[in-house]
């Protein structure tokens, strides 16, 4: 049994990348269903910011560095949004022991995000997300081209300047990736 | 024979959901247009004995736990495997993770309003308090099911999931089989009048059964299908929000509740209050014989069938997780407060870039518990007990008061402070008879000093202070961070308080990292002290060790 869906994988697989060969091709966002904090079903592919930049953050509330990373960015968010027009969803995997926590942590806080709650990690899975944090920059067609694990002081930083070629539209595929 | 007809039937579906597919695209074909993407991570381990701190000989040396997810997606077709690699498994990791393979692989169909997967999955139906399926690396959890799971929203705000199917079980399945159904309904979705209406409100409904044949050698006349229920509502008006579910289980005797018949429940409530700058939280909940396992007869934290979630903090400085509390599925009553309040920016009090103040309070206490008659309480085979659901029982579990103020103070300084007081009931948490309650408190200083735009110091200091368990405790960590790739670390942990002399022990460690992209490569060595690992009230053991770790993690 094994064996049969091994074989039907790999032909798939193998075929896939022999026909990737033709152009880097960007992915899109996965299509998973999270919640918003009105309790309400949100599917991730309606992840978008009119034609402008995005940025998606994982992160959870035990998770220091991740809220150190949204802290710093809450000091700059208007600056850059001003700039570059972006938009910042920042998805919580904590489970059911602390997600009633995360709406009021987040405007305690004072963070203007979107966010969401990816309670048993579906959204995290599909993303390929091994340690939070980790950091997506979308461009303005739904496609990924930015990203970066972990966060340390002044991280923000290369984020913005990648964010600002995003907004203008420039390729950023050379900027470590 | 049967295993023939399985693999028809596994090559119908993919062949019926590559034809679905193709349909679609007609022309393009299910080769062209996808993408690969994935991750990797390999953590090894290098053992050095020490007899001091009682790490053991490793007879390999070296040991590795490694995994890699490879995910293929096309439009609305998805397949993906998961590799891992345990030669040997690390210390504190179940033995019978030992070798290599793919337990974990599917292959879906994705509509607008319908999703199949065939094969793994993980799934989860409300807080999970009937059924999740969650996998958790750093703690070698893994309870995929492997079988069917279906999702259908037939309206709009309408949402019916469905799973059939074995749980893993190391390199093997379960011997139970689950079947599950649930429901969730968006109710602003359903009436157009309520569209606009502030309050939002979703109501869901579970029901779980799990099969398992009968065991002839427990001599009981044995459920051999238990069925669970759940019940949810999550009301949101703005600044409010309110959540609560309840679940109840037939009886179901097993290892873990020495083999009663008597019913479970699971009662959790919480409700918030928040505004910019201000967050309120209450929680409580109470758990009553909720052990769920797809086998009756399994101990350990294998084959869990639901989640009980535990309502305490979730600390992560060292020192405060030194007695993390786990929930106690076979009865536990407590509750939760939090505040969060930032003093706003450039105020007198909040200083220019302001400051914010958590403070939290959490108390688990044990159940009433009554016997029935004169059988004494939990005895082999009987009813078990009876319990008032609106009492507390006598026995304290677990207390934990905590405050936190984090402040900017200008451009290149930032310092967080913290304060921890704990009981905690190591008797009945860790199972260590006989030894008294643990009482700590912890201070903690937290400061980060940033010398260029990107490069920063930080040092953390943190005291325990106990007389009882091992005594005093200070941890020091100095880390040095280049942003966005390098941090470099020197940390101790000392146990000067320790009664025994010989066991005034230094647990040093030197660690460094260099992160480019998505891919990190880390290094650490030095002692590590014997502790609970512990993710979402799940814990781990890991013994103590002394040696060279090094993790490497990808994705792509």
């Amino acid at each position: 049994m094994k064996k049969v869906f091994l074989l039907a994988l790999m032909i798939t697989f193998a075929a896939a990348g022999f026909s990737q060969e033709t152009g880097k091709k960007l992915t899109k966002l996965p299509a998973i269903d999270v919640k918003n904090l009105n309790g309400e079903v949100f599917n991730t592919s309606e992840i978008s910011n009119d034609g402008k930049p995005v940025i998606i953050s994982f992160w959870a509330l035990w998770c220091k560095p991740c809220i150190r990373e949204l802290t710093t960015i809450a000091d700059v968010y208007d600056d850059w949004i001003d700039e570059t027009g972006v938009k910042l969803y920042a998805v919580s995997i904590d489970d059911a022991r602390s997600s009633a926590k995360v709406l009021p942590t987040v405007n305690g806080k004072s963070w203007d995000y979107e966010v969401l709650l990816d309670q048993n990690s579906d959204f995290k899975r599909a993303m390929n997300v091994n340690m939070i944090p980790h950091t997506f920059i979308i461009n303005g067609n739904g496609e990924i081209v930015w990203q970066h694990t972990s966060f340390a002081e002044g991280g923000e930083l290369e984020m913005f300047e990648i964010l600002k070629k995003v907004a203008k539209g420039e390729d950023v595929s050379n900027d470590s990736h | 024979m049967k295993n023939n007809k399985k693999k028809l039937i596994l090559l119908f579906c993919i062949l019926s959901v590559s034809y679905f597919f193709s349909l679609e695209t007609k022309a393009q074909g299910i080769l062209s247009g996808g993408s690969i993407h994935g991750n990797f991570q390999m953590d090894a381990q290098l053992y050095v004995e020490d007899s001091v701190i009682n790490a053991p000989d490793v007879s390999e040396d070296m040991l590795m736990n490694g995994f890699s997810n490879l995910i293929y997606t096309n439009g609305k077709f998805t397949a993906g495997l998961r590799y891992e690699v345990y030669l040997n498994p690390m210390l504190g990791y179940d033995y019978r993770l030992k070798g290599s393979g793919i337990p974990y692989r599917f292959a879906s169909f994705k509509s607008d309003d319908f999703e199949i997967t065939v094969g793994n999955f993980y799934e989860q139906f409300g807080s999970g308090l009937v059924l999740r399926s969650y996998e958790e690396w750093n703690l070698g959890i893994d309870n995929s099911i492997d079988g069917i799971n279906i999702k259908f929203k037939p309206y709009k705000g309408v949402t019916i999931k469905g799973v059939y199917g074995n749980q893993r079980y190391y390199w093997e399945k379960s011997k139970g089989i689950i079947r599950g159904i649930d429901g969730e309904v968006f109710v602003n979705d359903l009436f157009t009048g309520l569209a606009e209406m502030k309050t939002k409100i979703t109501l869901g409904g579970s029901m779980v059964s799990v099969f398992q044949e009968n065991d002839p050698s427990l001599m009981l006349n044995l459920p051999l299908n238990v069925a669970a229920f759940a019940g949810r509502m999550n009301i949101n008006r703005g600044k409010v929000n309110f959540m609560a579910e309840y679940a109840n289980k037939i009886n179901d005797p097993e290892s873990l509740n020495n083999f009663i018949y008597k019913n479970g429940e699971a009662l959790l409530v919480s409700g918030s209050y928040s505004q910019k700058g201000l967050g309120i939280m209450f929680s409580a909940k109470r758990i009553d014989n909720m052990v769920y396992k797809s086998d009756r007869k399994e101990i350990g934290n294998s084959l869990d069938v639901n989640f009980l979630p535990p309502l305490t903090k979730q600390h992560v400085y060292s020192l405060a997780t030194m007695y993390p509390y786990a929930t106690q599925p076979n009865g536990e009553m407590g509750y939760q407060a939090q505040v969060i309040y930032t003093i706003p920016k450039k105020s007198k009090l909040g200083g220019r870039y302001g400051t914010t103040i958590s403070v939290n309070y959490s108390q688990v206490n044990s159940i009433d518990k009554q016997k029935i008659d004169t059988i004494p309480i939990g005895e082999y085979g009987t009813k078990g007990y009876t319990s008032d659901f609106f009492k507390f029982g006598d026995i304290v579990y677990n207390k934990d008061f905590n405050i936190e103020i984090s402040r900017k103070l200008n451009k290149k300084w930032k310092a967080i402070l913290a304060y921890t007081n704990l009981a905690y009931n190591i008797e009945v948490v860790e199972g260590h008879a006989g030894e008294p309650m643990v009482y700590a408190d912890i201070f903690i200083l937290d400061i980060t000093h940033k010398f260029t735009p990107t490069k920063a110091l930080r040092l953390e200091y943190q005291q325990l202070f106990t007389k009882q368990d091992e005594g005093d405790w200070l941890a020091a960590i100095l880390e040095f961070t280049i942003a966005p790739k390098w941090f470099l670390s020197i940390s101790d942990q000392y146990n000067y308080g320790n009664p025994h002399s010989d066991k005034k022990i230094h647990y040093y460690m030197a660690a460094m990292g260099y992160t480019k992209g998505t891919s990190r490569i880390a290094l650490s060595y030095g002692r590590q002290r014997e502790g609970l690992v512990c993710v979402g009230g799940v814990c781990r053991v890991v013994p103590a060790s002394n040696g060279l770790t090094l993790t490497i993690s990808s994705s792509f």
